[in-house]
């Protein structure tokens, strides 16, 4: 019930209806400006590179090559590591409009349009086997599903694989032709390839699982069987007996990702964001990896099943299921080759009728006498005409190929045709984007020589094999002639034919490509466009673009031509968002420059291809031509340019570095001599202080003979004690001054810190007894022992212990000393229960004169130099000084000096 | 760009890395049966699923 003709051709109805849907919504949300293409989907839509090939074919190749199948799908996960390679090419594409590989070719060697014909004619060519391919694996299916349910597989006397032919010339033609874009950019398009990608994984997993799950005892069983039949057991094993013919089939494969029309279109056209290629790099060798996980299991599964009896592996993925009774699941997995089937061929007669029809029609009907006569007709729709014919005449050429040589071949055979057709790409492309020197003259020999030995070694072999033309130059070689075998070429034999065709086409290809390049010298615009390719990244505006063109046009003949191409309304958009964006309000006014030339070349290059957009600008625009010599020295000036403009620019950063390093110095500078005047400013203040009162009162005691005894002996008490902080003042700060230029004498021995800390209790035990302040000391009774000065740690000790004892309260004032040992280092607490001090005091009371307490209204106390110069002596023991204090809590000076390191 | 360069160039080690891992004559070295399945199957599949996990991890930790 399941498989009658009618449901099977309602469920495909139903299922490319949805991809149409996907598409429309695709293109809808990407002319509001909101694409729906992400990373994701980017990577997903690379899938395309999986075809009725891999749904079909891969397990017919497994089932007599082994794992032989894999290298198709290491080549591209290999290839797609070499990111640079790709984005490279996406870069250049970009700025250069390229819409298709002809296009890139031809652009890169001078926008030659022989460049672009020959390499369209190579791909059409080339690809005709592939779309052949689809077809048959299509038709195939279709005939097993009928067989199966005995419906008559051609009602109207017809042929289905032409039926299907025109099924998907149809669908190509209402997806990829609708509209014109100038970066032939097809959303849908991208959008619906990536849920078609889904779909066939989706159907390939299912049936991988029934048959080795479902059939077998899961993979381990289906080898364990497999291992029992020696035919099958070779399978199993990878052949090192043909290392070549790997390694040739990973290079074809990995060169195949980028070249093949379609790949290209998707990798690089359709690329909208240089980003979602890292995505790729990954997730798309993922699924490749994912849809292949079952299919040597499949391929065994179905030898197994089916031994004895007449198959065709190709189809295992079908009559499994079936034999089973599985009618849902095998047409899951019809729906999912039918899947891969439509998605190749939608983005390759897509990518090949862009090419036709720029690069084939276009240069033909601009030289033709009928388009001059129709000068002032819009042409956009005859080039959408074109685009639709070629699409129905490639897949036309598919079918007749498919009639031809189609029965002779396994799926995988025919599709490696076209790969090593696509592989004769490589040279140019690769020595466009990385080598200067390759020429136009190089090009065309290489592509020339690259494609005549495919087509004697592969193309016609496979017309012969059918009995389509004779077979005599395969068999006994050319008029006779072994060494003109067309699979043993000059007698090289024992390779494959894959192999032996893809050594002899790009031993010719290479060779001559760079032979004749060296030997070839390239023309002005020519040394233009390859200077651009192989730097695109130093070139990448306009600038140069611009500069190397010279001569006069006309905005209105400009416009007209654009009109023609690209019809009247897009191309009024397209000229006022260029005008906005030259900050001008209407295109008319804008002068027919250089760069206005440039931007109608460019929309052109969109709509017709490269080649054939210089031609037209040409005839409407008297360029001046410039000399090869000329042109390099644009392009070498303004590379130079630009080379003196960054080296200026890294000159002026350095000046401006310098200079604010000056600044900060001078800074710097001004600060010392701000704190030097400073200085000198408060020590005169402080010596001022006591003399002012020593002369006041010695003048008193001078002029006044008759002072009482009394008074006397208190002035003279006075006079001694000023004297005394006279000359311990200059003694600080002579002593500071040592310290600070570092001419200090140290006496460093080991000196025992409790010992230190006990005398300088005692040496002020009477101060603290006169001021009825209690002193308690937590002290171990031996050492702990340091490498220091001994004076100089009592001058600290003593220090700290006389600023304690200075702002306790008296009577009930307390100070504490405590001495221990923390992780390496003698720590010493001072610890009083005095007024405290403010997080922003405890910082400045270790500047020079800066002194505890309110200095404004009470008597200084002392010199304001105690505190720094203890720092500074600690600091130079290795040790730290510092206080913990908060406002009416009482402060914690702690030093800390470090233990002498354990002898080894 | 600047920012991308390591990234191509991890990814091209990768590469380079990865292609004499995945022919021969290093692919001939695995013999017998890995955890009861032939050993070029589980090799040539574990290779790449490795390579595309290293692939993944510089890809897209350099897009932070």
């Amino acid at each position: 019930m399941l498989l009658s003709g009618w449901f099977i051709a309602l469920l495909s109805a139903g299922y490319l209806g949805l991809l149409f849907a996907v598409a429309r919504f695709g293109d809808a949300r990407a002319d509001a400006g909101r694409s729906i293409i992400s990373a994701n989907v980017y990577a997903l839509s690379l899938a395309v590179y999986c075809t009725s090939w891999t749904f079909y074919g891969s397990v017919g190749r497994a089932s007599s090559g082994g794992l032989s199948f894999l290298t198709i799908y290491l080549g591209p996960t290999l290839m797609l590591l070499f990111t640079g390679v790709i984005l490279k090419m996406i870069r250049i594409s970009k700025v250069h409009r390229i819409t298709s590989i002809a296009d890139f070719v031809a652009s890169r060697y001078g926008k030659s349009q022989l460049l672009a014909g020959l390499v369209t004619v190579i791909a059409v060519v080339g690809i005709v086997p592939y779309i052949a391919l689809q077809l048959k694996a299509v038709a195939a299916s279709l005939e097993v599903l009928f067989r199966q349910s005995g419906v008559a597989v051609l009602p109207w006397g017809l042929d289905s694989t032409f039926l299907i032919a025109v099924v998907l010339a149809l669908f190509s033609i209402l997806f990829g032709t609708r509209h014109l874009d100038a970066t032939e950019r097809h959303e849908g398009m991208v959008a619906a390839v990536a849920v078609e990608s889904a779909v066939k994984l989706v159907a390939f997993l299912a049936v991988g699982l029934f048959v080795t799950y479902g059939m077998y005892g899961g993979l381990s069983d289906l080898f364990r069987q497999a291992a029992g039949h020696p035919d099958l057991l070779r399978l199993l094993q990878v052949d090192g007996s043909r290392a070549g013919n790997w390694a040739a089939l990973i290079l074809v494969s990995g060169l195949a990702i980028v070249f093949l029309p379609r790949q290209f279109q998707i990798i690089v056209v359709e690329n909208v964001d240089e980003a979602h290629v890292k995505r790729a790099v990954w997730l798309f060798p993922l699924y490749l990896l994912l849809i292949n996980l079952f299919v040597l299991p499949l391929a065994l599964g179905g030898l197994l099943h089916f031994q004895g009896q007449a198959f065709n592996a190709d189809t295992f993925v079908l009559t499994l299921p079936l034999a089973h009774g599985a009618e849902a699941l095998a047409l899951l997995v019809f729906i999912g080759g039918l899947s891969a089937a439509t998605g190749m061929v939608i983005v390759e007669t897509i990518a090949l009728s862009t090419m036709v029809c720029n690069d084939l029609v276009m240069p033909w009907l601009l030289r033709s006498t009928w388009l001059q006569a129709e000068k002032r007709q819009d042409l956009s729709g005859l080039l959408l005409g074109i685009r639709r014919a070629a699409i129905a005449l490639i897949l036309l050429l598919g079918y007749v190929y498919f009639r031809v040589a189609g029965e002779a071949y396994a799926l995988v055979g025919i599709g490696l045709i076209s790969f090593a057709a696509v592989a004769q790409f490589a040279p140019a492309m690769f020595g466009g984007m990385y080598w200067k020197q390759g020429t136009h003259s190089g090009a065309v020999a290489g592509l020339l020589g690259g494609f005549a030995v495919w087509l004697y070694t592969l193309l016609l072999p496979s017309f012969a094999r059918s009995g389509w033309i004779g077979d005599g130059f395969v068999a006994q070689g050319l008029f006779g002639i072994a060494g003109l075998k067309a699979q043993a070429l000059f007698g090289l034999a024992g390779l494959d034919e894959i192999s032996h065709c893809l050594f002899w086409s790009l031993f010719a290809n290479i060779g001559l490509y760079v032979a004749v390049s060296l030997n070839s010298r390239p023309d002005a615009v020519e040394a233009g466009q390859a200077e651009r390719f192989v730097d695109v990244y130093r070139y990448g505006g306009r600038e140069s673009e611009t500069r190397l063109w010279r001569g006069t046009a006309s905005v209105d003949a400009l416009f007209g031509l654009l009109e023609r191409f690209l019809g009247p309304a897009r191309s009024q958009q397209q000229l006022a968002a260029y005008a906005a964006t030259r900050g001008a309000a209407d295109w008319r006014t804008l002068p027919a420059d250089a760069e206005l030339v440039h931007f109608a070349e460019a929309e052109l290059a969109g709509a017709i291809g490269s080649a054939s957009a210089r031609v037209m600008v040409a005839s409407v625009a008297q360029e001046e031509t410039l000399g090869l010599e000329e042109v390099l020295d644009i392009l070498d000036e303004a590379t130079q340019v630009r080379a003196y403009s960054r080296e200026l620019e890294i000159k002026s950063q350095e000046l401006e570095a310098a200079t604010t390093e000056l600044r900060a110095v001078n800074e710097r500078l001004r600060e010392l001599d701000r704190m030097k005047d400073d200085f000198i400013s408060t020590v005169t203040h402080e010596l001022r202080t006591p003399l002012t009162s020593i002369r006041a009162l010695s003048e008193m005691l001078h002029e006044d003979p008759k002072l009482e005894l009394g008074e006397r002996t208190r002035f003279l008490g006075i006079i001694v004690a000023e004297t005394e902080r006279l000359t311990r003042l200059i003694n600080q700060i002579l002593d500071m001054a040592k310290l600070e230029s570092g001419r200090a004498e140290w006496t460093t021995g080991l000196v025992d810190i409790g010992d230190v800390v006990r005398e300088s209790m005692a040496s002020l035990e009477q101060l603290f007894r006169d001021k009825g302040v209690r002193l308690d000391s937590e002290l171990p009774t031996q050492g702990p022992q340091v490498l220091a000065d001994r004076d100089r740690l009592m001058q600290v000790m003593i220090n700290l212990l006389s600023n304690a004892v200075k702002f306790v309260p008296g009577r009930d004032g307390r100070v504490r000393v405590r001495v221990g040992v923390d992780g390496g280092m003698v720590r010493v607490e001072v610890i009083d229960n005095g007024p405290g001090l403010t997080a922003g005091e405890s910082v400045v009371i270790f500047e020079k004169f800066r002194q505890g307490g309110n200095t404004l209204t009470a008597k200084p106390q002392g010199t304001g130099l105690g505190l720094p110069i203890s720092r500074q002596i600690v600091e130079y023991f290795g040790g730290n000084l510092w206080v913990e204090s908060r406002p009416g809590e009482g402060a914690n000076f702690i030093f800390t000096v470090p233990l002498p390191a354990p002898e080894a | 760009m600047t920012r991308m360069r390591p990234l191509r160039q991890r990814l091209a080690m990768l590469g380079l890395f990865g292609l004499p891992l995945l022919t021969f004559p290093l692919l001939g070295l695995p013999a017998g049966d890995w955890f009861g399945l032939p050993a070029g199957y589980v090799y040539l599949f574990g290779v790449w699923a490795g390579l595309i996990a290293l692939a993944a991890r510089v890809a897209e930790r350099q897009g932070k």
